[in-house]
């Protein structure tokens, strides 16, 4: 290998390594904020309706199995919008 | 953290990092991850029917985000898709009604261990022999191209000249021409373990589709979770009203595979299917290590 093709060599590696630095980064902010949002949800929804889920569940068992669903599916849209705004957000600014 | 439907009692920071784990799992291999998540909730101390019911419910919302992030990278095949979801949702259904069955002989828990235990063995057996007889078949100058390639290609092949009508196109997935009940004949044996060891059976689904129907490893994977969607929704539906789903768990669960699922979809695109292949071999073993652990301990740590 010629020493210009080592530097340019060299230089895509110190490139990527510091792509890798601010993707982990991001990485890292993006579960503190994630971790804090999941810890609200825990307090304020899946205690409140935990009681309402139970009744649901030994009275109307067919109605229960399509709330949950509905609430599977609803959770996974709304946590799926959430970490992708997150992911963008983070990278946008890291770089 | 208490469950009232289950009447568990779980910590939420152990459901997180395990449906974390299986988001990563899912989103990269294209599995349901049943077979670390149904030992998983087993060890806490839930009964295997709720292992399985609430698993399968967790599934649906793990998939649904794994296919947004597959379906943007062009690894959903929506025909095929649509397709295996009736294979699959007859048997489920078949699976379900054998869970009941072991359920009110009051040994679910021994039979679906035993069984989980030889399957997950023999998946792993399985894919170890063909990514390593792949690799070493494969061409020199094709060691980094993420082109797929698979030591079992004939047998795909073969099912392909099978004339049964009707035949089908799969353009998206290129096949030209291939059975309907091929597919609909793989897509029920998945949905009968699906039913009856929980999740979306994607372990067993996966590589049949990759061996037997020759679909490429990076449409396998996205196919197999979209059509999960369907197959594990109509599941949790029948585990539900036979009482077999807390839906407390699996929406802590999901917190964790939300976030994990993305990851494991991105990092499909820095690997070979092959290699993808040979990464999955230690995942079922974890899950019958695990079990036999169960099984060993009285069911619980």
């Amino acid at each position: 290998m010629q020493p210009a093709e080592r530097g340019s060599a060299k230089n895509v590696g110190q490139g990527m390594k510091k792509e890798a630095r601010k993707a982990l980064w991001a990485f890292g902010v993006e579960i503190v904020v994630y971790s804090a949002l999941v810890v609200v949800y825990f307090l304020l929804v899946l205690r409140f309706i935990a009681g309402e889920l139970q009744n649901l569940e030994q009275r109307h068992i067919v109605l229960y199995a399509l709330v949950a669903i509905a609430l599977i599916v609803g959770q996974a849209v709304l946590l799926e919008i959430i970490t992708t705004a997150l992911l963008r957000r983070l990278r946008g600014r890291s770089e | 953290m208490d469950f009232p439907i289950s009447g568990a009692h779980i910590s939420p920071i152990y459901l997180v990092l395990v449906g974390f784990l299986i988001g990563v799992l899912g989103g990269f291999f294209g599995v349901g991850g049943s077979f670390i998540a149904g030992p998983a909730l087993r060890i806490v101390g839930l009964d295997w029917n709720f292992a399985v019911g609430t698993d399968l419910a967790h599934i649906v919302g793990k998939s649904v985000v794994a296919v947004r992030r597959h379906r943007a990278l062009g690894n959903v095949d929506l025909k095929l898709g649509c397709i295996m979801a009736f294979g699959t949702i007859g048997g489920a259904e078949v699976g379900a009604q054998l869970i009941q069955m072991f359920k009110r002989a009051g040994n679910v828990n021994f039979i679906v261990s035993i069984v989980s235990v030889v399957i997950y063995v023999f998946i792993s057996a399985f894919m170890f022999w063909e990514a390593q007889a792949t690799l070493r078949q494969r061409p020199r100058n094709s060691a980094r191209s993420k082109k797929d390639h698979s030591a079992f290609r004939h047998i795909a092949d073969t099912m392909h000249r099978l004339r049964l009508p009707p035949m089908i196109s799969l353009p998206v997935s290129g096949v030209k021409a291939v059975s309907l009940w091929i597919i609909l004949v793989v897509a029920f044996v998945g949905g009968l373990f699906s039913g009856f060891l929980g999740g979306g059976a994607g372990y067993i689904r996966m590589p049949s589709m990759v061996y037997i129907l020759g679909i490429p490893t990076h449409l396998a994977v996205g196919t197999d979770l979209f059509e999960i969607i369907i197959s594990a929704s109509y599941g949790t539906f029948s585990h539900a009203i036979k009482g077999n789903v807390d839906i407390l768990i699996a929406l802590v669960m999901h917190t964790g595979a939300a976030i994990g699922a993305q990851i494991g979809a991105i990092a499909t695109q820095y690997f070979a299917g092959p290699k993808i292949r040979l990464a999955f071999v230690p995942l079922p073993l974890i899950g019958a290590i695990i079990v036999i652990y169960t099984l060993m301990t009285g069911h619980k740590v």
